[in-house]
């Protein structure tokens, strides 16, 4: 639950009616999503990052995305923003929009005497069932994987927690600095004893949440190719922090089998242009002697002084200093442009409104428009990766509990007037 | 336990030629091969791996071509053959190996291996249901397809580093894990066209821009300037409207700095965080609602730290997470692999190397039936026999010669 100054009394004023469609509904239709993943079904009870994004990717490639969200409140994203004009509104937060893309939305409270009954005939009827709840809350509900797999024996629950199913932390709590952390990512390189002053910076957004849904999304899809071989589904147990630490592979790897391993860089790394920063990468001796060119310095590739790696090492700090004082003079992309002309890594750091207006990004076609009702026309990031035979099918994200009446009415087949009594006693 | 020997996974039966290096393409086939696939790994004395040789964070490596510690762990399982695809048999062994194989993953700069006659269009018509997976910096069309980059670049032009850091400082330039993001990324994509082929019968060719798949891990913040208008700034260990958030400091270990990273995210925690600290000054008017203590961060975050200061970070974590606080120990290399509850996890399994002897490894970031760590990974053209004889039926003499005239090199 948000702080209460989060959530201005009105933010949930205009709250859609649950029962009713609205008549531009931008959703998709039960049938009929092209993708690699048509005919896939999937319910996904998530919150914030992580389950939502894995349920995403699987629904902005084609599959069917149910998502369960708490009565009234519904998925926390909706609170967290960034919103228009700074103001909280439940249906118009950026976070929730980019994350619920490709999805239906209903509401259905866990709590509520029915509501465990409801969850077991919605996920009687998907493959996947993708789910962030408290290790053992499920298995309370009577929700666990071997409760459902016994409706639905191919059934597959990816369950997405902090520290996974088993351990002696699988209890706690974590939002995403805390995630970030616990898995080693800031400064791996960096002995503790050189972090004296002040601790590392997380990365920024929610970037390690991102990663514990990147990684379910894989191990979810090898369990549906298992599926193949096992004809049953199975119960994943995805840990965020393992998730990440897995992205740091090596590094940490390195750690486990010796105390101190050896780490250094060749010159180049972040520097400052005249109008901020880029990376400028040398890791091979022809993107150094590339990185010269560019600079108009060819002659050190031979100088004595820095011709071999040991040597530039010894005097990066000398070295990094040239390179500063020639970067300080430039744009970022008169160094980017010229640095690949010699075939140097270089990227400037780039912010969001100069990525969206990116020829690159521009070309490709990498953000696009999609229409929600509360908020308009909205570029968004079209996702990781792009197939040759199909398009982007990505819809825009539903507002609360708007397929309340598609989802229980004509699948589960509830009538009119028990959906109406339902959402009376809170239950949906 | 010593991996290598579990039983079938859910990718057993599917072949991959594997034309990756560096660190993203091979964790995209290190996933595939933990899943149970057969990845043959393409390379060649005539362009060794550079993690084989000398790596980003590990400078020039001593030992040799077959005893670097990075190049085992991305590439766990792989069987190796080597070709010098410079020479045009070279090329057509591929040719003819490709029809026995799924999947072909590659992350040359787009165009190079189409120069070679064995892009997508080329090599579908010898198998019309191949999946293959280009990955590279900034995608395989647009104006600066061409271009190279590392995964430290690819951040930067994603927007990723630019949100990064504390906001006093430069951003943090992020470096290896973005490349296994992206490698994580190409997993995902192969295992959807494998579903799709399954469904379809067709194979496909898939486009992956690193830079693209950082950008989808911040979306927010493209559909949130897209809403306000306002770029997102560096807001360091903080959230940007939940107070507290940060990473405090604890009394060291031997002289090493510890931390413990905290969240609040609710007006109940809040509470129970002044509860369990229990110094007056947090009852203060500045720090009543969230706004107001995102306000006053600084002055919340000292009070905090003089809490902090006077315990080690995991006596801190256990009071914290008993009042129901989120709260957890800033980990670094060292103090993860000595950790009880990744140890009861088993997250760190062993690989006997023939060379390395035995090594810890990071174990597949699942618990999934039929996931493992699939053995060490392999030396420069140890499995040429075994590619060219049994899945090509070359006889003995002509690999012979191939080997004689560089063409298995």
């Amino acid at each position: 639950m948000p702080n209460s100054d989060d959530q201005p009394a009105d933010s949930r004023a205009d709250q859609p009616k649950p029962a009713i469609e609205p008549a531009r509904n931008p959703s998709p239709t039960t049938s009929n999503r092209p993708g690699p993943l048509q005919g896939l079904r999937v319910l996904e009870i998530g919150e914030m990052v992580a389950a939502p994004y894995c349920a995403k990717l699987l629904g902005d490639l084609g599959a069917e995305v149910i998502k369960v969200e708490r009565p009234v409140e519904g998925d926390r994203s909706r609170l967290r923003g960034p919103f228009p004009d700074d103001t909280p509104h439940a249906e118009r937060s950026a976070l929730f929009l980019y994350l619920n893309t490709s999805k239906r939305s209903v509401t259905l409270d866990l709590a509520s005497e029915q509501g465990p009954a409801i969850f077991r005939r919605l996920a009687a009827d998907v493959d996947i069932v993708v789910e962030d709840r408290p290790p053992g809350e499920f298995a309370e509900l009577g929700l666990d994987y071997d409760a459902l797999a016994k409706d639905n024996p191919g059934l597959i629950v990816t369950s997405i927690t902090p520290f996974g199913q088993t351990g002696p932390n699988r209890a706690n709590k974590s939002e995403h600095v805390n995630l970030y952390h616990s898995a080693g990512h800031a400064s791996p390189f960096t002995p503790p004893s050189q972090q004296q002053s002040r601790a590392a910076s997380k990365a920024g957004g929610y970037l390690g949440e991102y990663d514990a849904g990147l990684v379910a999304a894989v191990g979810t899809l090898a369990a549906v190719l298992g599926r193949e071989w096992s004809g049953t589904g199975q119960h994943v147990d995805v840990s965020k922090q393992e998730a990440m630490m897995s992205l740091e592979r090596v590094t940490i790897g390195r750690y486990a089998n010796e105390p101190d391993p050896f780490s250094g860089r060749g010159p180049g790394g972040l520097i400052n242009a005249k109008d901020g920063y880029l990376i400028v990468n040398t890791l091979e001796p022809r993107q150094w002697e590339g990185l010269l060119d560019t600079m108009g310095r060819p002659e050190w590739g031979k100088a004595d002084w820095c011709r071999e790696p040991a040597q530039r090492m010894e005097r990066m700090a000398e070295i990094q200093q040239h390179i500063a004082e020639w970067a300080g003079t430039r744009t970022r992309d008169e160094i980017y442009h010229a640095a690949q002309s010699h075939g140097t890594p270089a990227g400037p750091v780039r912010n969001v409104e100069e990525v969206m207006a990116w020829n690159q990004s521009r070309e490709r076609e990498f953000f696009r428009e999609l229409i929600h009702p509360e908020v308009g026309a909205v570029e968004y990031p079209t996702g990781p990766c792009r197939f040759s035979s199909l398009d982007w099918v990505g819809s825009a994200a539903p507002l609360l509990g708007q397929h309340n009446a598609t989802v229980f009415g004509d699948a589960l087949g509830y009538s009119r007037d028990e959906l109406a009594r339902l959402a009376e006693q809170g239950v949906i | 336990m010593v991996a290598g020997t579990e039983k079938p996974g859910p990718l057993t039966g599917i072949r991959v030629a594997d034309f990756t290096w560096a660190w993203a393409g091979p964790q995209g086939s290190l996933l595939l091969s933990m899943l149970g696939a057969e990845v043959i790994k393409i390379e060649s004395n005539a362009r060794l791996d550079h993690a084989r040789v000398h790596t980003l964070t590990a400078g020039s490596l001593t030992g040799g071509i077959d005893e670097s510690p990075v190049f085992n762990d991305l590439n766990l399982g792989k069987r190796s053959l080597t070709l010098n695809l410079k020479k045009q048999r070279a090329r057509d062994l591929v040719k003819d190996l490709v029809p026995h194989c799924d999947i072909v993953l590659q992350n040359m700069r787009p165009g190079v291996l189409d120069k070679m006659g064995l892009g997508y269009r080329e090599l579908s018509k010898l198998k019309p249901d191949l999946i293959m997976l280009s990955s590279s910096a900034v995608g395989a069309t647009g104006p600066e397809r061409t271009y190279t980059g590392y995964a430290p670049t690819f951040a930067c032009l994603s927007g990723m580093v630019d949100i990064s850091g504390h906001p006093d400082e430069p951003p943090i330039a992020l470096s290896g894990s973005v490349d296994l993001r992206v490698g994580t990324a190409s997993a995902f994509a192969v295992l959807a066209a494998l579903i799709h082929r399954k469904r379809t019968g067709e194979g496909q060719d898939i486009d992956l821009s690193s830079t693209e798949v950082m950008s989808s891990m911040m979306g927010e913040a493209f559909v949130g300037y897209a809403l306000n208008g306002r770029l997102p700034e560096r807001v360091g260990n903080r959230d940007r409207t939940l107070a507290p958030q940060g990473v405090y400091r604890n009394l060291d270990d031997a002289g090493d700095p510890q931390w413990t990273s905290i969240a609040i995210t609710t007006d109940s925690e809040w509470d129970a965080l002044k509860t369990v600290i229990a110094d007056p000054q947090l009852d203060g008017e500045s720090f009543a609602t969230s706004t107001a203590r995102r306000t006053h961060h600084d002055e919340l975050d000292a009070i905090i730290e003089r809490w902090t200061e006077q315990r080690s970070n995991q006596a801190s974590v256990q009071l914290l997470q008993a009042a129901g606080i989120a709260a957890a120990v800033v980990h670094n290399g060292k103090s993860l692999a000595t950790d009880p509850h990744l140890a009861e996890r088993g997250i760190y399994q062993s690989v006997e190397h023939p060379l390395l002897g035995e090594v810890k490894v990071v174990g597949p970031p699942w618990k999934l039936e039929g996931a493992n760590v699939p053995g060490p990974a392999p030396l420069l053209g140890q499995h040429n026999d075994y590619v060219l004889k049994e899945i090509l039926g070359l006889e003995a003499s002509e690999i012979d010669a191939l080997v004689k005239d560089e063409i298995v090199y």
